[in-house]
């Protein structure tokens, strides 16, 4: 850790400050995933890292490189937005992907299909 | 101070990720169902990235931003394949 | 000018991810303009669906409105997971009815919604235009419904059009 010597303690502290309040809350989303009790209660669960979890350690991340090398380091940003993009469309799929599989198997307290008239095609929905 | 101060936080910060990473192994590990386990991997990645831009820091040197970049990437696209499998049984339609 | 760049806004964000990879210097630059510039015009070929924004400045408010109710929601779910026996909770499934159709715009909603850890968006149907979310601590089944079309949905429909 010697090169962070020279970084200012506001600085240090800051980034400290981050960093472990994105760790912690990704930790909180992982107790929940194996504490919930059911699937769809679990759908909520890691979006608590991929949201305020990962933006703490990356902000974190990008004050404490720029401090440091006293220019504005921002490539972080890309693993954000990549994040915000990626997040939503796997656990969307995983969330459609489960009702699928439980309505094809009579799953009890299931919501009612949002078509009623019988065909159910996928296809064109998001 | 501040060097002190960073190393502490941060090695707190690298067990908080690797007890996530270990919790979410246990779920992908115990399922029940398939989409369990998909949704552990998705969040055992991600987890697994955070930590290498933590180690990054501890570091000190840029480099581990670029594996945090493919990990993110490929464990995209993996979960996407997989969770796609779920629907049909079938990756590309 | 349509005809060199057909997606302006996506030849733009290229070069910016060109330069956060790479690093800003003038040949980056150039070489970054190139490539969003080859890209922009080979995802034409696609022809993939336009969507115009009509009121940039609503933009902002959007952002902060959604990073404040992420923020609040992270806090609550994480409460609810660290101590479950506070009250009892119930989660269950909300349907929506939906006035927004534009592909762009519900792209933007089921980002919201799902990085909101409270919500999760599992089903659309585009004819009924009905949109089916889980909700993790559901009190009130109309005050969810509004909350969307109130706080968010009108905002994007005002934005894209």
């Amino acid at each position: 850790m010697n090169h962070a010597a020279d970084l200012p303690v506001w600085a240090a502290l800051l980034a400290s400050f981050l960093v472990l309040l994105g760790a912690s809350l990704t930790l909180v989303g992982a107790i929940g995933l194996v504490r919930l009790k059911t699937f769809y209660d679990r759908l909520h669960a890691p979006s608590l890292g991929a949201t305020w979890g990962a933006a703490g350690i990356l902000l974190g991340s990008i004050l404490f490189f720029s401090v440091l090398q006293s220019r504005p380091v921002l490539h972080e940003v890309l693993i954000a937005v990549f994040l915000t993009v990626t997040t939503p469309v796997t656990l969307m799929l995983l969330g459609r992907a489960a009702l699928y599989r439980d309505r094809s198997e009579n799953a009890v307290d299931l919501p009612p299909p949002l078509r009623t008239d019988g065909e159910t095609r996928s296809g064109d929905s998001i | 101070m501040s060097a002190t101060i960073l190393s502490w936080s941060l090695l707190v910060a690298l067990v908080l990720l690797g007890a996530a990473m270990v919790i979410a192994a246990v779920r992908m590990l115990r399922g029940p169902r398939a989409q369990d386990r998909i949704m552990a991997f998705d969040a055992f990645y991600v987890n697994a990235m955070l930590l290498l831009l933590v180690f990054g820091m501890r570091t000190g040197s840029t480099l581990y931003f670029e594996a945090a970049l493919v990990i993110a990437l490929l464990g995209f696209i993996a979960t996407l394949a997989l969770a796609k499998f779920l629907m049909r049984g079938e990756i590309i339609e | 000018m349509s005809r060199l760049l057909p997606y302006p806004l996506l030849a733009v964000s290229l070069l910016a991810m060109w330069l956060l990879l790479n690093g800003l210097s003038l040949g980056h630059l150039v070489l970054g303009s190139v490539i969003g510039v080859a890209a922009s015009n080979v995802t034409a070929a696609l022809q993939p669906p336009r969507s115009r924004i009509r009121r940039w400045h609503l933009i902002p408010k959007l952002v902060a409105i959604v990073l404040v109710d992420v923020w609040r929601s992270n806090v609550a779910v994480a409460r609810l997971i660290l101590f479950p026996g506070q009250h009892r909770r119930v989660s269950g499934f909300v349907i929506v009815p939906l006035e927004l159709r534009e592909p762009a715009a519900l792209a933007i909603l089921a980002c919201i919604l799902t990085c909101t850890p409270g919500t999760a968006w599992v089903e659309y149907d585009s004819t009924a235009n009905k949109l089916l979310i889980h909700v993790f601590d559901l009190v009130d089944e109309a005050h969810w419904i509004d909350l969307i079309t109130n706080r968010y949905e009108r905002l994007l429909l005002e934005i894209l059009a």
